[in-house]
């Protein structure tokens, strides 16, 4: 006996798949978005049209195209993207050889699994409400699948699936918090597991950073103990590159080193809470430059000063750090180090060669040397541009002599060749500057959009000191922030237009980032740690409390639902309002010594008080023609109830 | 046999064990005349292979979210495990406070399907959906249905029929799976019911016997074919087959056939014509001839050992007869 699935069955289950597939087709090929919503498509009008399912050989070609099409657009089928991809097309393949209701019963499953991945793409507030919605409608499907016959309208569905889920989200909330978690991959994770990630690179190369400067995701968050730097002191350290190969810039063995270089730090220490988004990277971006004494955990400092941790940041990642904005960084170099970062490549850009050899050959210090590059590019026509024109083979040259428009990539690599080219040995430092305050929670967002590049040139007894040729063209890219140092005219991305054009939305914006930061700092970096200390509030010390202490209140929260159904489908006698009012009037009886014998029907016992207390009769009689007309009467309506009540409350015996 | 029996032990201990639970549980349902009502402590449940597979799944998605370290697909896992333990509850509440009646049944002939009719109560003010009842071990062939609230749903369990005589229902289960499928809760009941079973008729063909007339006619049954009188209105008790069918569209009441014949021609069904067969196949014979007379509209009576049965016509005749066919010779 096959339990034949009904046509709203399957469209409503063809609707909540749409429901659930609909985030991915950010992440799909085009291909896949169109032959998922074919099938889709497809199988709709089989049911509408009562066409035949296609024949086990055509499905079989279908699924096989499917699987290989899969593997040739990931060239895998393990990655995140791919696995994605393959649970779509099983899912909705499984839909044309679905007849039964049973058979919904897999495709559920598979459901559920396709939302489960869209967290590991996207954790933003508004999933909690999708996944309670899609909760909701699958608990329904699931409940529509379960009602053989007829199918239930689907208010009712709903409303019952949401009172279930409404009852399991507390035991959800229990099994959240106290749940023991446990730290790190069980496994190693897909390779592409942080696909679309944006971040700082490992080479410096035209147009690396101005793409990064087109997104506004949030690279961390920061929250200072003390006094917070001035806008020009929040310089956050990322990759250093001291090699030049006529087009970008890349670090070299030397750079990357393990090594603590000497750092004699002067003046008090800055200490910061710093929440990192997940990058994929090992990269811990600091402020410059980090106390090499107090490093947080699992980190170490290399030959450039750039903080790393011993595993790539997949998960979102709060660490503690200390910073000094005054310090000698590598007070001596060596010769070798010294020849080392005065590498510049032979036949590349003579005419800016040109210039550094004449500056050094007018017999001026380093320092000074510095300055006049920095005047130049103050008082020439240097334009800050995200969209310079196009370089060619010898670009810096063509940047300082010809187009003098371009940002900070630009500024600080010619900066840093012209001082390898005079002789003072220079690298570049790429990481992000700046950062947009919250007013409500204190504390400062670093967006991808503060992606800077600047340099550092080695001053006898000085160390590493820190130019930033960008500020010297806008200086308000330094102190104000990237948002403030483009013009419109110059061909902002879309969001910062939105931004600064209207204040009451910006406003809004801030407070959506400080929802956004909480979500992040309760919800989504609930780990180990987290959850540890704030048990620890509660006195729960170690996973076996925990344990207990979840099973008790789990036990307690299904008790409680328990008998709220216990209620609910208890027998319920239904009220029998004229029973009701006559023994109403029966207790009025008795205080004046009249009762019914058992024997005795209503029309008998008024009878007998009619001839017998002829006083009480009449208001008898009333009593029970109303009370005959309401228990007897077919359509027993409000009149015959109120009018026994009347006659009731009217009838008083007295002694 | 023994042997039999320890090899199944030892290569199915698990099944071995299913059944003599089973067999155990089910010697022990008490046969009650009714109504039944289902207790909380009468309510088993157990998860079904959905229920089971929906675990694994949650499992997988634990793993899943612990590796990840993902915050959502931990929501998500408890959020299902939840909704799982939650579910038990629904199934078994589904259960709990019907109240089970006997309904009617209607006598049938040996090889035909019995139907037992059982009504299922909800007194309670919630709806009760897809309320199964099944034999055991046939829960896929259940008849599912649901009891609005505070109301009734007729539900029919059907078997097949082998010999006559009363055939019980038997141990049936209640149970219910509503709302997610998660989990399977039931209970056993044994309403006193029977089905009378008819002996199964004889192939047609053996000749009636003779009719023994009071007008001293003498001629076999087939000629005596009543002559049609005219119509009347239907009454209760008339049988469908009396109703002049053609009328029916043209007067908005029945009307029924009217013969002049009635009881001055006797025919006699009898025990002893039939020595030749043994008791079953008399039986079955009987159980024909009955018929046969009955559709042609003549009284007769039945003559079998310490049961003499005087002619009559009618349905209730007729079952009267046929009811002491069926339980001839049995306790």
């Amino acid at each position: 006996m096959i339990d034949y699935l009904t046509q709203t069955t399957l469209l409503r289950l063809l609707a909540v798949l749409v429901l659930v597939l609909a985030p991915h087709v950010a992440h799909l090929p085009i291909w896949e978005n169109l032959l998922l919503a074919a099938v889709i498509a497809w199988r709709a009008l089989i049911s509408i049209r009562q066409w035949r399912l296609p024949a086990p050989w055509i499905r079989n070609v279908i699924s096989i195209a499917c699987f290989a099409a899969v593997y040739f657009n990931f060239s895998s089928i393990s990655g995140l993207t791919a696995g994605t991809a393959l649970l779509s097309v099983m899912a909705v393949l499984k839909l044309l050889e679905m007849r039964a209701r049973r058979d919904v019963m897999v495709l559920v499953l598979l459901m559920y699994f396709i939302l489960i991945t869209h967290f590991l793409f996207s954790q933003e507030i508004w999933t909690i409400a999708y996944l309670l919605f899609s909760a909701v409608c699958i608990t329904a499907l699931l409940m529509d699948c379960n009602h053989a016959g007829e199918s239930l309208p689907t208010r009712v569905l709903l409303r019952a699936g949401a009172i279930m889920v409404a009852q399991a989200v507390p035991l959800m909330l229990i099994f959240f918090v106290l749940f023991p978690r446990i730290p790190g991959p069980l496994w190693s994770l897909p390779t592409d597991s942080g696909a679309g990630r944006t971040g700082l690179s490992d080479k410096m190369s035209p147009g690396d950073i101005a793409s990064l400067m087109q997104t506004d995701e949030v690279v961390f968050r920061v929250r200072f103990s003390g006094d917070v730097p001035t806008p020009q002191q929040r310089y956050w350290r990322g990759p250093v590159f001291d090699e030049f190969d006529g087009r970008g810039w890349q670090s070299s063995k030397l750079a990357t080193q393990t090594r603590t270089v000497p750092t004699i730090t002067i003046g008090e220490s800055l200490s910061y809470e710093l929440t990192m988004e997940a990058s994929g990277s090992r990269l811990l971006l600091a402020l410059d430059t980090p106390a090499p004494k107090q490093l947080p955990n699992d980190s170490t400092l290399n030959y450039s000063n750039v903080l790393t941790t011993a595993g790539p940041i997949n998960e979102r990642k709060v660490y503690k750090g200390t910073a000094y904005t005054q310090y000698v960084l590598q007070p001596t170099l060596s010769e070798m180090e010294r020849a080392h970062f005065l590498q510049i490549p032979e036949g590349y850009n003579p005419r800016t060669r040109q210039l550094a050899q004449q500056w050094r050959g007018s017999r001026i210090n380093d320092a000074e040397i510095v300055n006049k590059a920095l005047l130049m590019f103050r008082s020439e026509k240097f334009f800050y541009t995200l969209q310079p024109p196009k370089l060619g083979r010898d670009s810096i040259d063509e940047f300082i002599f010809n187009t003098k428009q371009g940002f900070c990539e630009h500024y600080s690599s010619s900066f840093t060749f012209l001082m390898r080219a005079a002789g003072i040995p220079a690298r570049v430092v790429t990481g992000y500057q700046g950062g947009e305050q919250n007013p409500l929670g204190d504390y400062y967002v670093i967006r991808q959009y503060d992606a800077h590049a600047w340099s550092e040139v080695w001053l006898a007894e000085k160390g590493w000191v820190r130019v930033d040729p960008t500020g010297a063209v806008a200086p308000q890219r330094v102190e104000r922030g990237f948002t403030s140092s483009i013009s419109l005219a110059n061909g902002l991305p879309g969001f910062i237009v939105r931004q600064q054009s209207n204040p009451l939305r910006f406003a809004l914006n801030m407070r959506w980032d400080w929802v956004n930061q909480k979500w992040n700092a309760w919800v989504l970096a609930y780990g180990p740690d987290l959850q540890a200390d704030f048990l620890r509030n509660f006195g729960i010390e170690d996973w076996s409390q925990m344990i207990l202490v979840m099973t008790v209140l789990l036990l307690l929260g299904t008790l409680a639902v328990s008998l709220l159904l216990m209620r609910q489908f208890a027998t319920v006698i239904p009220r029998d309002h004229a029973l009701r009012l006559w023994q109403r009037v029966l207790k009025k009886l008795a205080k004046v010594g009249i009762s019914q014998n058992p024997d005795e029907g209503p029309r008998d016992f008024v009878d007998r008080i009619t001839r017998d207390h002829p006083a009480y009769g009449d208001g008898m009689q009333r009593v029970l023609q109303a009370y005959l007309k309401m228990r007897y009467l077919e359509e027993a309506d409000q009149t015959a109830e109120r009018e026994l009540n009347n006659a009731v409350a009217a009838f008083k015996p007295r002694r | 046999m023994r042997f039999w029996l320890i090899a199944k032990i030892i290569l199915h201990p698990l099944r071995y064990a299913q059944e003599r639970i089973d067999a155990w549980v089910l010697a022990r349902v008490k046969r009650q005349p009714g109504p039944i009502d289902i207790p909380r402590n009468r309510v088993y449940i157990v998860p079904t292979r959905f229920g089971y597979g929906f675990a694994i799944m949650a499992l997988v998605m634990l793993m899943g979210a612990m590796n990840y370290s993902n915050s959502m697909a931990f929501a998500l896992t408890f959020l299902l495990a939840g909704l799982g333990m939650i579910c038990m509850h629904h199934t078994h509440a589904n259960m709990l406070n019907l109240r089970m009646h006997a309904g009617k049944t209607r006598p049938v002939f040996a090889g035909e399907i019995a139907h037992y009719e059982i009504h299922v109560e909800n007194l309670a003010k919630n709806p009760r959906y897809a309320i199964g009842l099944a034999w055991p071990k046939q829960e896929a062939n259940a008849t599912i249905g649901d009891a609005p609230e505070q109301g009734i749903a007729v539900m029919i369990l059907t078997r097949p029929t082998l010999k006559r005589g009363w055939q019980p229902a038997g141990v049936y289960s209640i149970f219910t799976e509503f709302p997610l499928g998660l989990f399977h809760a039931w209970t056993w009941a044994d309403l006193d019911m029977n089905c009378l079973v008819y002996p199964s008729p004889a192939p047609p063909g053996m000749e009636l016997p003779a009719v023994a007339g009071v007008g001293g006619h003498a001629s076999g049954g087939r000629s005596g074919q009543d002559e049609f009188a005219g119509l009347r209105n239907y009454q209760r008790g008339d049988t469908a087959r009396s109703i002049h069918w053609k009328s029916l569209p043209k007067l908005q009441s029945p009307m029924v056939k009217q013969f002049t014949e009635t009881l001055d021609r006797e025919l006699w069904l009898d025990w002893n014509a039939l020595s030749h067969l043994d008791t079953e196949a008399r039986l079955s014979q009987l159980t024909r001839w009955v018929l046969e007379v009955e559709e042609l509209g003549l009284a007769y009576g039945l003559r079998m050992p310490g049961i003499v049965l005087e002619p009559a016509r009618g349905e209730t005749h007729q079952h009267q007869c046929l009811k002491r066919l069926a339980l001839y010779d049995i306790a």
